[in-house]
């Protein structure tokens, strides 16, 4: 660090910043105090660049059992029964250790949800990665493939689904989002928050050592740059089997009552649980740091307030029960240790062995860090590059084939491979039988569906549209399964809010979420923001992943996307408008600019209405949004999922004034390939494109007609795999390597 | 016929199989670690998942336990034993299964469904396999007596061994044909919804003594 600057700046404060931390305490912080306040005012916990803009978001909705604030957000999914579900980021850590970064980000999102009293029953994640021509993306990919698996298989936490994207403005800040689902009786459910003056503070689960310290300030607040290899210190580390413990511990504490309330220790471990809880119950508390069990002995009072140190708890207990909630975690080979007291003072106190060595007021800490608005300004142009990897003028068979083997809409079984998506008997359908995860319910008596989208390349062609069409992908995912939407959650990676582009696109997406919630009439039960996502070459693409929870009655019901029968016809349902803007296609071609057609959000939603209710009465043998690549990629997805071709014209998309170019690979949200009964489809006011059968993907449009045959479309399809046997000597590099 | 289904820390498929015990017999409990009471059950299941972390080695401080000891006993009394993936290396930790499971040849771990041929009558099954450390192995010599003595189970039916097991070998019995290990789940093939009906085909044959070569427990001889 450089001679003379001051310490505060270097945990990431800003002058006016530390000035009013002096006004509210009335004093020069102490070395404690500044290391609670640099992490608690930190981007990534104080939200200090996007609360305001969150706040236009719905959050209202009948079936909410937990809305924002909450450590995960909950519906409604009847019979006295409720999911729990959250995404959170773990994208600089990933890219600076991927696979133990993924690991952690697993653990963290999981503990968020049994925090509430939930069971996790199913994990989807959703990553970006630069091109695969690079060895760095490839070792990041790997690292992060790996990772996932390793926390979730070794915690018995299925992952069911999760989408990958390769685009070069991800290469040197990939994104590594975690979604954990949790299920739970209503009446189980836990708040945060802390209560009851004299009751006790026990922290659960691993000692406190000095890893991840400073994640939050130094690693998630900032963008990432040279010297990042300096800051692998800073990365956590995590241990699925001191997980699962913990996790089996505090479900049978909550089963039993013991516990007034709960928190997981994820960023700014124990400065960010006990001032949360505080905040949350109105209450102070007091921490005796001399009683934390510490895994080197010297800790110092600042590092044990801030260490990340995974898989712990803290938890608010009655005085007389906590010798039972000891003898429970003993059970279970869990450490616990009582730290603190829950007080009246509305004061964080820290104490060493009886001394203080801290003391905060909880509003200053936790609620008292400065909210900015945005200085957004819309950039002249295009600002990300083009690459082109496909001539103008290629044949369209070359076309299709260039489509189905580009890295982002190639089969991903070789990731999906690596996870367990089976284990708690509740998959229905396992990753890419069908467009969203079905996990059945049998305690609820029906089922959830679950889909997580968000493709930043079209975000970042029109921020606003771009995040629209996210959440409407989303439900349109949900529809094909035959559910409804209950709820959603988001992640909204961007790059940095300070300057004016990425305040755009942060101020254009949060607008479009909040519009697109409500025309789909769901509420946002809770979210995550990750900003200064930017590299030396420049910001990502502005990523909101968006993920919904949806119900279905009759998990018997749910069609698959593969086409099932010979000779069954082939239709398309809804408003669907394609264009080659922002396209995979465009992309191919290196002629991505900015602009996306206005989607008609409405219609949408009705189309989204007549699937559902077409799935659940069994209508369809087939149901495949089209997304990627448009539909002629839907078309050679369908076909190759049920092992036959087909033979389709595309004559009406061309009536509609598409070119045949648009009609075969344009992309736009709402539409719907299926495929079944004739008359079905015809009562469904499905258009009539073609029948299923025969050994090709044969598909008329005009002067770009094109005829492949399955194996020809199966073997791009499935060319995902190859890429990545690349050599492990390659892959092991260090991430410095570009 | 009831069920024991022994509960490890770090055991993650020991509800589905549970859930596919209850299925099966007449009932099913969950037996703790720490237990050296097996609870008056019939048959036991050593179930899937990362006991203790998988740390050491998977398995080997699993076979410790006092339910261990336990079910060891029970088995030498004739006590039907499942050890699935997971148990299957507890059991071969134990030294009540012949061989050892390796790191699967790809290094990596793998989810996918397989498809299982019974040795005796041929007849395939299809049920999810789920492990990073499948690959089952033993020396020549004592494969060449497991195939003898008729202790090879199940195999990978051709292209399916993506482990890399030797022989194409899934699951071995011991001599007397009541402890089976099987690297893949049947606990996770009992639902039509969820994949398919095969597995409960392996409970069946286990619980009904078909893997036990005589009535008298001894193998034929070659």
């Amino acid at each position: 660090m450089k001679v003379g600057t001051p310490k505060y700046r270097e945990l990431g404060l800003t002058d006016s910043e530390y000035e009013l931390i002096v006004e509210k305490l009335g004093r020069e912080p102490n070395d404690v105090e500044l290391a609670m306040f640099s992490l608690l005012w930190s981007e990534h916990c104080a939200y200090k660049h996007s609360r305001k803009l969150l706040r236009r978001l719905p959050t209202e909705g009948e079936r909410v059992v937990m809305g924002p604030g909450e450590n995960a957000g909950a519906v409604d999914v009847g019979n006295g029964y409720a999911v729990a579900f959250k995404v959170e980021s773990h994208n600089h850590p990933s890219a600076v250790e991927p696979f133990q970064g993924a690991a952690t980000g697993i653990g963290g999102i999981m503990r968020d949800v049994f925090a509430i009293g939930a069971r996790p029953i199913a994990l989807l994640d959703s990553l970006r990665f630069g091109e695969l021509d690079s060895v760095r993306s490839r070792h990041l990919l790997d690292g992060a493939v790996r990772g996932i698996g390793h926390y979730g298989n070794s915690i018995g936490v299925a992952t069911v689904g999760g989408e990958i994207y390769f685009e070069d403005p991800y290469e040197h800040n990939c994104l590594v989002n975690a979604m954990c689902i949790g299920f739970a009786k209503t009446a189980d459910m836990v708040r945060a928050a802390a209560a009851g003056v004299g009751n006790s503070i026990v922290l659960m689960g691993a000692s406190t050592g000095r890893d991840g310290i400073g994640g939050a300030s130094v690693l998630a607040s900032a963008e990432l740059g040279d010297g990042d290899e300096a800051k692998r210190p800073t990365v956590q580390i995590g241990d699925p089997f001191e997980e699962s413990k913990l996790l089996e511990c505090c479900l049978e504490l909550l089963e039993k009552g013991l516990l007034v309330s709960l928190q997981d220790l994820g960023a700014a471990g124990l400065t960010s649980s006990a001032g949360e809880m505080a905040s949350a119950g109105g209450v102070g508390i007091d921490i005796d740091v001399a009683r934390v069990p510490l895994r080197e002995a010297d800790m110092e009072p600042f590092e044990i307030m801030v260490s990340e140190s995974q898989e712990r708890m803290l938890a608010v207990v009655e005085p007389g029960r906590v010798e039972e909630v000891r003898a429970i975690c003993e059970k279970w080979q869990t450490g616990s240790a009582e730290i603190g007291t829950v007080t009246e003072s509305g004061q964080i106190r820290i104490l060493r062995e009886g001394e203080v060595v801290g003391e905060m007021p909880v509003e200053a800490l936790v609620d008292g860090c400065p909210l900015y608005d945005l200085d957004p300004a819309e950039p002249d142009g295009w600002i990300y590059g083009n690459r082109q990897t496909l001539e103008v003028g290629a044949a369209p068979e070359q076309e299709l084939l260039a489509l189905l083997s580009a890295p982002s809409i190639a089969s991903k079984r070789w990731a999906f491979e690596q996870y367990d998506s089976i284990v708690g008997s509740r998959t229905v359908r396992r990753p890419e039988q069908a467009d969203a995860a079905v996990l059945q319910l049998p305690e609820a008596g029906n089922a959830i569906a679950v889909s997580i989208d968000g493709n930043g390349r079209r975000v970042a062609c029109d921020p606003y549209e771009g995040t629209i069409e996210a959440v409407l992908e989303c439900a349109q995912n949900l529809a094909c399964v035959g559910a409804e939407p209950l709820g959603l959650t988001n992640c909204l990676n961007f790059g940095n809010p300070e300057k004016p582009t990425g305040a755009w696109q942060l101020d254009r997406a949060v607008r479009g979420l909040a519009d697109a919630c409500e025309a789909l009439g769901v509420p946002v039960v809770g979210g995550n923001v990750s900003l200064y996502n930017e590299g030396p070459d420049g910001p990502i693409y502005p990523t909101p992943v968006v993920a919904m929870v949806g119900e279905l009655p009759d998990p018997e019901q749910v069609a698959g996307n593969a086409f099932a029968r010979e000779g069954d016809a082939i239709g398309l349902i809804g408003p669907f408008e394609p264009s080659l803007a922002g396209s995979e296609l465009a992309k191919q071609r290196g002629e991505l600019k900015m602009g996306l057609p206005r989607p008609d959000a409405a219609a949408v939603v009705k189309a989204c209405e007549i699937v559902r209710d077409a799935v659940r009465a069994g209508k369809l043998a087939s149901v495949h949004d089209v997304s990627d690549g448009g539909l002629a990629v839907a078309i050679a997805e369908s076909a190759i999922a049920g092992g036959t071709g087909c033979e389709i014209n595309l004559n009406h998309l061309r009536e509609r004034g598409a070119q045949p170019e648009e009609a075969l690979f344009g992309e736009g949200p709402g539409g719907f390939l299926v495929s079944g009964a004739r008359t079905s489809l015809e009562e469904l006011g499905a258009v009539l494109i073609g029948t299923v059968g025969g050994p090709e993907i044969a598909i008329g449009a005009g002067d770009r007609s094109l005829s492949i045959t399955l194996r020809a479309a199966e073997s791009a399809w499935r060319s995902l795999g190859e890429v990545n046997a690349a050599p492990r000597d390659d892959d092991s590099q260090s991430s410095s390597s570009p | 016929m009831i069920w024991g289904v022994l509960q490890f820390p770090g055991s993650c498929d020991e509800r589905d199989a549970l859930h596919a015990c209850e299925i099966h017999g007449d009932g099913a409990r969950l037996v703790w670690h720490e237990s050296r009471d097996l609870d008056g059950v019939d048959a036991v299941v050593v179930p899937g998942g990362f006991s203790y972390g998988d740390y050491l080695r998977a398995g080997a401080i699993a076979r410790f336990s006092p339910a261990m000891e336990a079910v060891a006993e029970a088995a030498a009394a004739g006590m039907p034993v499942l050890g699935i993936c997971n148990g299957f290396q507890v059991l071969c930790e134990a030294g009540l299964l012949p061989g050892a499971l390796l790191r699967n040849v790809e290094l990596r771990f793998r989810c996918h469904q397989v498809e299982l041929i019974e040795e005796r009558d041929g007849g395939r099954l299809s049920i999810p396999a789920k492990h990073g450390e499948g690959r089952y192995y033993a020396p020549e010599e004592m494969l060449d007596e497991l195939e003898r003595n008729g202790q090879v189970a199940y195999r990978y039916a051709d292209g399916h061994n993506s482990n890399g097991s030797v022989r194409d070998i899934a699951g071995v019995t011991n001599e007397r044909g009541n402890i089976l290990g099987l690297m893949p789940h049947p606990e996770h093939a009992v639902d039509p919804l969820t994949g398919s009906m095969d597995g409960l085909r392996v409970f069946d044959r286990l619980g009904r003594g078909a893997f036990a070569s005589h009535e008298d427990g001894k193998a034929p001889r070659g």
